[in-house]
């Protein structure tokens, strides 16, 4: 195997410090961060966090979709037929987006990371193939589905949503895999200062992966799902609450609540792992200075000058949350050398806004499916608190996106410093592109421009189908292009 | 044959296929700017709509492919030419961007403006990726891309083999785009628009030709790796490719566009395998050999199972696709 720059280190570091400390202590040494590294990480944080909405409509959404089309075919139900029908339509804008700014990604990780995928690239490669082979499965089966409307028989046509929907839970799988391997690095060793002894496949399906995916998954849902019923509630708040609507709302919301009730589950068991496999992000989740028996649980708070301020603590319910016992202490960031800290104040907040939202959409969702089951359906406009209980459904989709990408930051920045966690520094994956200010000006203008695009897409076509009109013919045409709209103009 | 060559074949099988598929869908774009005004180039557009609504995502995925395999298989190299290409890579990445969210938005834009705007961003950047792809090409093979270091970052895609890379993408993309336009268009029954298009595409293949074989003159000069692999190794596909343009000429000329589009193909084909044969052994020309650039042997086995059973997955879904794409039912219909 031919690594010159590991090895160059290991020329380095390998006389004071050997084994699988020799990347690490390099890294004490370099005091100066390079200059590819500020931008970097701002681009980063941009096209991912940019993406990642976008992602949950690609995992999610077919899923919904299939779900509402299926009712229209066994049901004969021509309401949900229209519905499945208007979401591909959206789904197509989406995705398009969702596929050129997934591959700005995949470019920046070379672009921006050149330390990380130069040295690692045959570690962390694998699962990034099978997220290539799921993508090129949704984006085939996606471009049968869209364009297979009367075209094919109408099972079979609906069953295209299947590979989709599969491939959508497989790509978060592979996604997560790299991001959970980053956080508990396996499948390799270091021998003097080498990446030795590969095994893909160990690195692949990591301990860590299980939680973090499931995690993510519910986390899609709870995104699409409460984005998209957003919508149909503020149709009926506007005074439009027809059974279109009505139904419009339940399918996603149901799918989103489902979601919203298990993930404080599934983040409370991802959470238990920190404790053992990342003391350092852990602490800063809690606010722990100090490593206190039984720990308490920090509500708000900030670090100042070394100090905790503003924060409100319940003794003992700590150690009880983060670590599922009376006693055992969330390990404090005294006991973690100055220069493995994660950014304590941002980790914590976001961590605990994150977990604040999930807690409020979740009781939200319960009101709701309770009073429903006690016989007061909210959806009714005669039930008592209808409106605010569709103001807060409106309100869901922003906080869930926010949730989301606070989730998101947590885990990054509370990984800080190591890109690959214990192994290699971020300052040692940047590149030295000073220039990528540049860049990421530019990301910022597309992207706005993307948003823009994107959004004034969509409403204009949900006012042209408020409007009747269903097909939207491409606007090309001098005359209306014959489509086939036979069933959807029965439909309006 | 080496597991170390086994995955750089596959990865090049995706070159090509991206080459192929992809530069089908990215040379509509060229027909689409030009072609004419609103009223004119309706007909024209729906018809690029059409034909690569259904298959552009699946096409794109290409990239991914080679870009995956690359940095698994190959990780040195791969940083390596993203360290010194950033230029040209972010460059055909603006153009991804922009050609994918613009292509979106246009078929479902509300007004004719929109539709516009929406469509010359589209049908630019269809160009704009496929010359920067090129010249990247360009450098590699003309062995401006150094694996230790940081080689020039505008240097070593501002010269003759990158501008003929870049000349050559564009070119081969638009022949074969057009190609299939004129067929898929008189199937559909546009026979007017099969005909525009019918001399617009004997142009562009005219012109593809001139560059290819004016281009031969720097190359001896500026890549002489590459030159000795083209009149050595790569020269039946070489011959082949000459011989498959003339013949699409040929075909086009005389209105038999079926078997035109298996020329082309062949054509292109005959470009990007012989680029292919002509740079082996060599991951980056005159710096790098495949086998001293592969990453570790473990992952490379894996990497082959990952293919093995992309080709059982995806092979027939994609064979699915193309056959729906290309049935009566649903040219016909729109």
């Amino acid at each position: 195997m031919f690594v010159p720059s590991v090895e160059s280190m290991l020329a380095f570091a390998a006389p004071q410090i050997g084994g699988s400390q020799a990347l690490t202590s390099l890294a004490l040494g370099l005091a100066n961060e390079p200059a590819g590294l500020l931008p970097a990480r701002e681009q980063m944080a941009l096209s991912l966090g940019w993406h990642i909405v976008l992602a949950c409509f690609g995992v999610a959404f077919p899923t919904m979709i299939l779900v509402m089309h299926w009712r229209g075919v066994r049901r004969q139900d021509r309401v949900a037929l229209v519905l499945a029908r208007r979401w591909a339509k959206v789904s197509a804008v989406l995705f398009a987006i969702g596929a050129v700014s997934g591959t700005v990604l995949s470019f920046e990780m070379g672009l921006l990371w050149p330390g990380l995928m130069g040295t690692f690239g045959d570690v962390l490669g694998l699962p990034f193939a099978f997220e290539g082979l799921s993508f090129f499965v949704e984006a085939i089966f996606l471009g049968i589905y869209l364009y297979g409307w009367d075209r094919m028989p109408p099972r079979l046509h609906m069953l295209m949503l299947i590979p989709m929907a599969v491939a959508g839970v497989v790509g978060t799988f592979c996604v997560l895999a790299v991001n959970a391997w980053m956080n508990a690095p396996t499948g390799f060793d270091i021998v003097d200062g080498e990446v030795v002894n590969v095994q893909p496949w160990v690195a692949f399906l990591n301990d860590q992966v299980w939680l973090q995916f499931a995690h993510m998954w519910v986390a899609a849902f709870m995104v699409a799902g409460f984005a998209i019923a957003s919508v149909y509630a503020v149709g009926i708040l506007r005074g439009r609450n027809d059974r279109h609507h009505r139904l419009g709302f339940t399918v996603p919301f149901a799918f989103a609540s489902v979601g919203a009730v298990a993930q404080p589950f599934i983040g409370h068991f991802l959470g238990l792992r920190v404790a053992a496999t990342q003391p350092a992000k852990l602490a800063a989740f809690e606010l722990a200075l100090e490593t206190e028996s039984p720990s308490p649980l920090r509500l708000g708070g900030i670090l100042i000058d070394g100090k905790v301020r503003f924060n409100i603590d319940i003794p003992g319910l700590g150690s009880l949350i983060a670590r599922n016992s009376l006693t055992a202490p969330v390990q404090g960031l005294d006991t973690i050398p100055a220069d493995q800290r994660p950014p304590v104040n941002i980790t914590h907040i976001a961590f605990q806004s994150m977990v604040a939202i999930g807690t409020i959409l979740m009781l939200a969702v319960l009101i709701y499916w309770i009073a429903r089951w006690r016989g007061h359906d909210l959806l009714e406009p005669q039930t008592r608190f209808h409106r605010w209980f569709l103001r807060g459904a409106v309100l869901a989709a922003p906080l869930a996106i926010a949730a989301l990408e606070l989730g998101w930051i947590a885990t990054e920045v509370g990984r800080q410093p190591w890109i690959v966690y214990g192994i290699m520094r971020t300052t040692e994956a940047a590149g030295e592109n000073s220039g990528l200010w540049w860049l990421y000006g530019t990301t910022v203008v597309v992207y706005t421009a993307l948003s823009w695009g994107a959004i004034s897409i969509l409403r204009s076509m949900a006012r042209r189908w408020r409007a009747g009109e269903e097909d939207l013919p491409s606007p090309y045409g001098p005359e209306p292009v014959e489509h086939a709209p036979e069933l959807a103009r029965d439909e309006c | 044959m080496s597991v170390e060559l086994a995955v750089a074949a596959a990865m090049f099988a995706g070159v090509i296929a991206y080459a192929l598929f992809g530069g089908a869908d990215f040379g509509t774009g060229f027909y689409d700017l030009t072609a004419g005004g609103t009223r004119r180039g309706a007909e024209l557009r729906t018809q690029v709509d059409h034909s690569i609504g259904p298959v552009w995502e699946a096409n794109h995925v290409w990239l991914i492919y080679v870009m995956v395999m690359w940095w698994t298989g190959f990780p040195q190299a791969f940083a390596a030419a993203m360290n010194t290409l950033i230029l040209p890579m972010l460059f055909a990445l603006l153009g991804i961007v922009l050609r994918g969210g613009a292509f979106a938005f246009r078929k479902y834009a509300a007004t004719l403006t929109q539709a516009r705007l929406f469509g010359a961003i589209f049908a630019t950047s269809s160009l704009i990726t496929p010359f920067f792809l090129g010249a990247a090409v360009g450098a590699i093979v003309s062995g401006r891309v150094p694996i230790e270091g940081r080689g020039e970052v505008w240097g070593s895609w501002l010269h003759s083999t990158s501008i003929l890379g870049g000349l050559l993408a564009v070119g081969t993309s638009s022949f074969l785009a057009g190609t299939f336009l004129v067929a898929d268009a008189t199937r559909a029954g546009h026979h007017d628009l099969g005909v525009a298009l019918r001399m617009r595409t004997i142009g562009v293949g005219i012109a593809t030709g001139s560059v290819a074989l004016l281009g031969l003159i720097p190359l001896r000069l500026d890549a002489p790796t590459l030159w000795d692999g083209l009149l050595g190794r790569a020269l039946p596909m070489v011959l082949l490719s000459a011989l498959a343009g003339i013949a699409t000429l040929a075909l086009l000329w005389t209105r038999r566009y079926r078997l035109a589009r298996i020329t082309a193909v062949l054509a292109v084909f005959g470009v990007v395998f012989g680029w292919g044969l002509a740079q082996y052994p060599w991951m980056l020309v005159d710096q790098i050999r495949v086998v001293d650039a592969a990453g570790a042997p473990a992952t490379l086995r894996a990497l082959l199972i990952a293919v093995a059973i992309a080709a059982v997955i995806v092979g027939p879904a994609l064979g699915y696709l193309y056959t729906l794409t290309q049935s009566p039912t649903w040219t016909d219909s729109y």
